[in-house]
């Protein structure tokens, strides 16, 4: 065996033995460079942990409640893996990650691990990595991994391409039903939660919720639940345990945490295919170079963008042009 | 993809007050680096244990409370218990010359007088945050040159049959 070989046969024991240096080394490589070979060898032992995404506007409350849902998941002896996720500045790049401020309880646990991560231009709620960051804590043996969003305030739908459960919080000063219904947030819950159920305008919001629930076309089998929450006071938060548990049940039993779960791994050949496509596009076959005099043309309105895109990618297809699989 | 310079920035102990911690987060992520921000009254067990689960280069402590000669060794000694030493530790706040040798001498690797312009600090990560190594399997540049060459011959070859 090489050198480089033998490192990450050891690197992959320790991960699966739940090493905490070494989970943390392996994400910051999945994190900063291409480490689709450590992936590869990472992937066979994950698909045991089940996925819970938190998602709602800044403020509401989202890594309080992780926060405790982890420690009643702890108490059940279970696993938890935590990623939580904050934007990076456009301007610098750099990131401010605050969320373990509400999370110090946990800091000390054996059964927790807490990564902190920056969005790095990512939009949609979460970073680019985050797949592959719940793969390496899957494979280190975590039941559950609770992924908070950024919280940005708009549509952040990738959380339902990552997680089995999403649960949106919404909290009585985030506004009304009316806007969360425009951000799409309704159709990716599968639980709502309002949280602060310690503030004036919770149970206006409550009901709010329930009755733009009823509106909604039901998916069959699983009765939406609409909880109230107070985080801090740990309030409600046993319920929302509950409610995660059955949602799972549910979807295994009904055969549908296969079905999606199936869909996500399309999803995922998909992504990584257009991402080295892409790339290879960049770099091969329309390098910088060799596209500036097209520039020149199309500025002058000689050439169109259309035509050209359309000549090449029939090029490409040509090529490519059988099944794979 | 981006690698990025990672910084604990925490105030162990229990001085009541975090501005200087902030001002100098805040200078760390306008300087481009990811900062991950721990919050108050925090024991030396939970800063090293973020510090390895969050995978920084730098733990960065503001210590005004003047327990600054039990909380960086206990730090370098939790470091070491988690293999973690390359780790690097700096501080700021009221440190007397002598105790700055001393904690010096003992491995933090950089103390920052009160009233240190940001930029210094910035500048000191900066040039001496190394990436530890990583168990990674990246292919060498060499190989890399090299399948990309093969790839882009097999497609020559593709388009011309
Ligand atoms: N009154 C009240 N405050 C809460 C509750 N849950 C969280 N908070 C506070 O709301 C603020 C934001 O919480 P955080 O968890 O950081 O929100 P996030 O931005 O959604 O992650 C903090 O000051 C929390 O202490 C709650 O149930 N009631
Ligand atoms: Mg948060």
């Amino acid at each position: 065996m090489k050198g480089r070989q033998r490192e990450t046969v050891k690197g992959i024991r320790a991960l699966l033995a739940g090493e905490k240096r070494t989970i943390a080394r392996i994400i910051s490589a999945v994190e900063s460079e291409d480490s689709e070979e450590i992936l590869e060898h990472i992937f066979p032992h994950s698909g045991s942990a089940y996925h819970v995404g938190i998602t709602g506007p800044p403020g509401a409350g989202k890594s309080t409640l992780v926060s405790a849902i982890a420690k009643r998941l702890l108490g059940k002896r279970k696993k938890v893996g935590i990623i939580a996720v904050d934007p990076s500045s456009p301007f610098s790049g750099g990131a401010l990650l605050g969320d373990r401020v509400r999370m110090t309880d946990l800091a000390l646990d054996e059964n927790v691990f807490i990564r902190s991560m920056a969005s790095r231009g990512s939009l949609g709620g979460l970073a680019q990595a985050t797949k592959d960051v719940a793969l390496v804590l899957d494979a280190a043996g975590m039941d559950y991994i609770l992924i908070e969003t950024i919280g940005v305030g708009q549509v952040e739908l990738d959380i339902a391409q990552v997680c089995d459960t999403t649960v949106v919080v919404l909290v009585p000063e985030s506004g009304d039903s009316i806007q969360a219904m425009k951000a799409g947030l309704l159709e990716i819950a599968d639980i709502m939660v309002v949280n602060k159920g310690d503030r004036e305008g919770c149970e206006r919001l409550l009901t709010e919720l329930k009755f733009a629930f009823e509106m909604r076309e039901q998916k069959v089998g699983w009765d939406y639940p609409i909880l109230k929450t107070t985080a801090t006071e740990d309030e409600g938060v046993e319920e929302l345990v509950v409610a995660i548990e059955s949602h799972a049940s549910y979807l295994s039993k009904t055969g549908r945490l296969e079905d999606e779960r199936k869909k996500k791994l399309l999803l995922r050949i998909h992504e990584l295919i257009e991402k080295r496509i892409r790339f290879h596009l960049k770099e091969n076959i329309m390098p910088e170079r060799d596209i500036i005099k097209l520039l020149d043309k199309m500025y002058e309105r000689k050439l169109n963008p259309y035509r050209i895109a359309g000549q090449i990618a029939r090029r490409i297809i040509r090529l490519a042009d059988r099944r794979f699989v | 993809m981006i690698s990025k310079i990672r910084v604990l920035v925490g105030k162990p102990g229990l001085d009541g007050h975090d501005r200087g911690a902030k001002v100098v987060a805040a200078a760390l992520r306008d300087a481009g680096m990811e900062v991950i921000y721990t919050g108050l009254h925090q024991t030396c067990e939970s800063i090293v244990e973020a510090a390895v689960q969050e995978d920084v280069h730098v733990i960065g402590l503001s210590i005004l409370s003047g327990a600054h000669m039990t909380i960086f060794p206990r730090i370098l000694k939790l470091l070491r218990a988690s293999k973690a030493k390359d780790i690097m530790v700096i501080g700021g706040g009221i440190i007397p010359a002598d105790d700055m040798k001393k904690l010096q001498r003992i491995g933090v690797h950089k103390l920052f007088g009160p009233g240190t312009p940001t930029s210094e600090i910035v500048d000191w990560i900066k040039d001496n945050a190394v990436k530890p190594k990583r168990p990674t399997t990246r292919k060498k540049k060499s190989v890399r040159k090299k399948v990309k060459k093969q790839v882009r011959k097999k497609i020559k070859k593709k388009s011309k049959g």
